[in-house]
């Protein structure tokens, strides 16, 4: 099922090399461009500061049918990739047919990463996802993706607890995972409960890893469950038998809203609770109305259906704007989520983290722009 | 008045003539160009990405052939051609369209219109403001479009005339030699410091940008690049300053022949009050005058000859304009609106006159005198109602 690549690899450039490109001289002599608008035009993975990376690997982890699968990607990185610590998440961009660049966020699977080396981020191809559609599905292998570095504080600790507690659910094993899978590298020898939620047997994800997982032991509980098929669901009191005074117990999670909802009730307040959850595009209903939400502002209001700039405006900011008709492009701002209609064509458009002009964009319903 | 054509003669009969569109046209005008806006942004995709990534190879290739053509001084004619096109790709079709947000929709940092710098002493931040918001939301509104003269030359006759203004074709030629200094000290307002209508304290924001932008330049063109080249400092020193005076004389150039030939159209600030979509399209339409050419004489203007269908829609990718001029062109024979377009030597030479003419004292008016009061420009009364 898995395909390794067969195309040529490149060097990571010498570290004198390194240390040349990323000079000030470097960058005053390449100004105003920078050094990697060079070098990228003679090899897309010689970079002195950004992050790329080649597909080295493109593997199926789960493929039900009829259900989205679940794939993993083993991405090479250009050398100035600084590692990452397990947990963490990285944005991934690609060019969907060499045009416009979608950049989603990704988890990494594999274990803690050093500079330079390969590691894998797993997904499940979202029907509605450019991205993650694009990479399970057509990705050649050898093709370049623009990434970030990675980022998030949903990490380990550097001194593990003797006992921590795992709950994840559906493709939000990753972050757990990329722990799991640290912890037994660093040979961690306390005592993991290591909770997963599937809709089936069959959509298991990491199902032959986590199989020798349970076989060979070394301290860690494993507990894969299947609610649709009659196993108990996640509840204080069933926790509570698992592991008595879960409370206390050091706990990630991961997984979708409910999952997580059920966990925040379950914990109830407690500090030991460490919680990750993906954003999803979040479509209006089509009619104005709703709540317009200016984040870095902290002011909330009933959408009017006007401009987005009007109404900030009407709350008395003032964000940069100028031709007030999506010209000049002063007025660009993020969209953290909800649903915009563009004044002008029509269109409309929920991506989350998407930058608009405010002057010609009108919410649909609920919206957050970081104003 | 309602309008000034630049030709002799803005009577009554002429001023009215221009403005012969209906509130009902000019929202069909507006209709249907915003059609053919909504066509293009709707095709927009692969090969217009693919285009724009030829030309920045384009342009880079031609600076490092360029940088490294100094070490061979018998090339030094090579060098300086092909930096100076190199600068000049960089500036217009790459740097101009890019900060307009053209690209923007590709999703590249390189290609984004708030993350491009641009190789000239202009900071992009200062520039985008009064370019693409100040000059293309005002465009030819005499007293709010900046660029009518860029506060130094008398470009239109309701600016009134001043005896400053004897030295116009002076101050044209020292503007064209020094193009991209004129361009980032624009921000500045300097007019408007001398009359009082900005304060030294109103610039005090730009200047740290500024002179960080200008000393990179300095540095990169005429203390680092030379430097490397040993012994023949003197020779790419003169061949960095040659090809930065090429760019400017080409820039400044395409840029006057944009919207200064004789025939386009000035506006004041009470007729574009309140108006509506479809006025703004008609006035960028006959505010705004095209270079006819061929191919790479359209690129290395960065596709400013087609300045008509940029004005019209400046976010378009500029690879696109040649594309709907004819149905531009078409509009405009359909609502009787001149499409203003003409070779590159017919409108420099009309440029030049219209230059030395607004040197002079318009010889129409009344007897005017020596001084005129500089307050009274903007809102000037109408002549024709």
């Amino acid at each position: 099922m898995s395909t390794t690549t067969t195309g040529t690899t490149t060097a990571p450039l010498g570290s004198l090399a390194q240390r040349v490109l990323r000079s000030r001289t470097m960058a005053a002599l390449t100004q105003p461009h920078g050094v990697d608008r060079y070098l990228e035009l003679v090899n897309p993975m010689w970079a002195a500061h950004e992050v790329r990376a080649r597909i080295a690997d493109v593997h199926r982890e789960v493929d039900v049918p009829g259900h989205p699968p679940v794939a993993t990607l083993t991405l090479e990185p250009t050398s100035t990739w600084q590692g990452h610590r397990a947990g963490q998440h990285v944005q991934l961009g690609v060019e969907v047919d060499g045009a416009r660049r979608t950049t989603r966020v990704f988890t990494v699977s594999s274990p803690d990463s050093r500079p330079g080396d390969r590691f894998t981020v797993t997904m499940r191809a979202n029907p509605d996802g450019v991205v993650s559609r694009y990479l399970t599905g057509r990705a050649a292998i050898g093709s370049t993706v623009h990434l970030s570095q990675a980022q998030g504080d949903f990490v380990l600790p550097d001194r593990v607890p003797e006992h921590v507690v795992m709950i994840s659910g559906g493709s939000g094993i990753t972050p757990v995972m990329s722990m799991l899978r640290s912890l037994q590298r660093r040979t961690h020898r306390g005592r993991v409960t290591f909770i997963h939620y599937a809709q089936s047997p069959e959509h298991q994800i990491y199902a032959a890893e986590l199989a020798d997982v349970a076989a060979s032991g070394h301290g860690i509980d494993l507990h894969l469950l299947h609610p649709e098929l009659g196993d108990p669901a996640l509840s204080p009191a069933w926790l509570e038998r698992l592991v008595p005074g879960y409370r206390e117990v050091p706990t990630w999670a991961c997984g979708p809203a409910p999952l997580i909802e059920a966990v925040h009730g379950a914990y109830d307040g407690s500090e030991a609770l460490h919680v990750e959850y993906f954003k999803p595009p979040r479509t209006g209903g089509g009619e104005a109305g709703g709540e317009i939400t200016f984040a870095r502002s902290g002011r909330t209001a009933p959408n009017t259906g006007e401009s987005l700039l009007v109404q900030a405006e009407a709350l008395g900011l003032r964000p940069e704007s100028g031709c007030r008709m999506g010209i000049c492009f002063t007025c660009v701002s993020r969209k953290d989520e909800g649903t915009v209609r563009h004044v002008v064509s029509g269109d409309e458009s929920s991506l989350p983290d998407e930058e608009i002009r405010v002057c010609v964009s009108a919410p649909v319903g609920d919206c957050t722009v970081d104003l | 008045m309602t309008m000034t054509m630049t030709n002799p003669q803005p009577t009554a009969e002429e001023a009215a003539g221009t403005k012969r569109l209906t509130a009902e046209q000019l929202e069909r005008l507006g209709e249907e160009l915003d059609a053919i806006r909504q066509r293009i942004l709707a095709d927009l995709g692969e090969e217009d990405a693919a285009y724009i990534r030829k030309v920045v190879k384009a342009q880079r290739g031609f600076e490092i052939a360029g940088r490294a053509l100094f070490y061979l001084p018998p090339a030094w004619p090579l060098a300086v051609a092909s930096l100076s096109i190199s600068k000049i790709l960089d500036n217009m079709e790459i740097g101009h369209n890019v900060m307009h947000g053209q690209y923007d929709w590709m999703g590249d940092p390189g290609l984004n219109s708030r993350m491009y710098e641009w190789d000239n002493v202009c900071p992009s931040d200062q520039w985008k403001n009064s370019h693409n918001f100040i000059h293309h939301t005002y465009t030819n509104i005499v007293g709010k479009d900046r660029d009518i003269g860029y506060g130094v030359l008398r470009m239109d006759e309701d600016q009134p005339w001043h005896p400053y203004y004897l030295g116009n074709p002076v101050y044209a030629l020292l503007l064209m030699v020094f193009f991209e200094w004129g361009v980032a000290m624009h921000d500045l307002e300097v007019e408007n410091l001398v009359s009082g209508g900005r304060s030294l304290e109103d610039n005090k924001p730009l200047y740290p940008g500024l002179l960080r932008k200008m000393r990179r330049q300095a540095v990169k063109d005429y203390l680092l690049f030379p430097a490397l080249t040993g012994p023949l400092f003197p020779l790419t020193f003169a061949g960095n300053a040659v090809a930065n005076l090429v760019r400017n004389v080409w820039a400044f150039n395409i840029i006057f022949c944009g919207h200064f030939p004789a025939g386009v159209a000035t506006f004041s600030i009470e007729e574009c009050e309140d108006e509506t979509r479809g006025h703004w399209y008609y006035r960028q339409l006959l505010g705004s005058a095209n270079i006819t050419g061929g191919k790479v004489f359209h690129l290395l203007t960065g596709n400013l000859s087609h300045q008509i269908e940029h004005h019209l829609f400046p976010d378009l990718p500029a690879r696109r304009y040649p594309q709907i001029a004819e149905e531009v062109r078409e509009i405009c024979e359909r609502y009787d609106l001149d499409y203003n377009a003409g070779p590159l030597g017919k409108q420099l030479f009309s440029v030049a006159r219209k230059i030395c003419r607004m040197a002079l004292p318009d010889r129409r008016k009344a007897p005017q005198d020596d001084v005129v009061e500089p307050v009274e420009v903007v809102t000037e009364p109408t002549v024709a109602a």
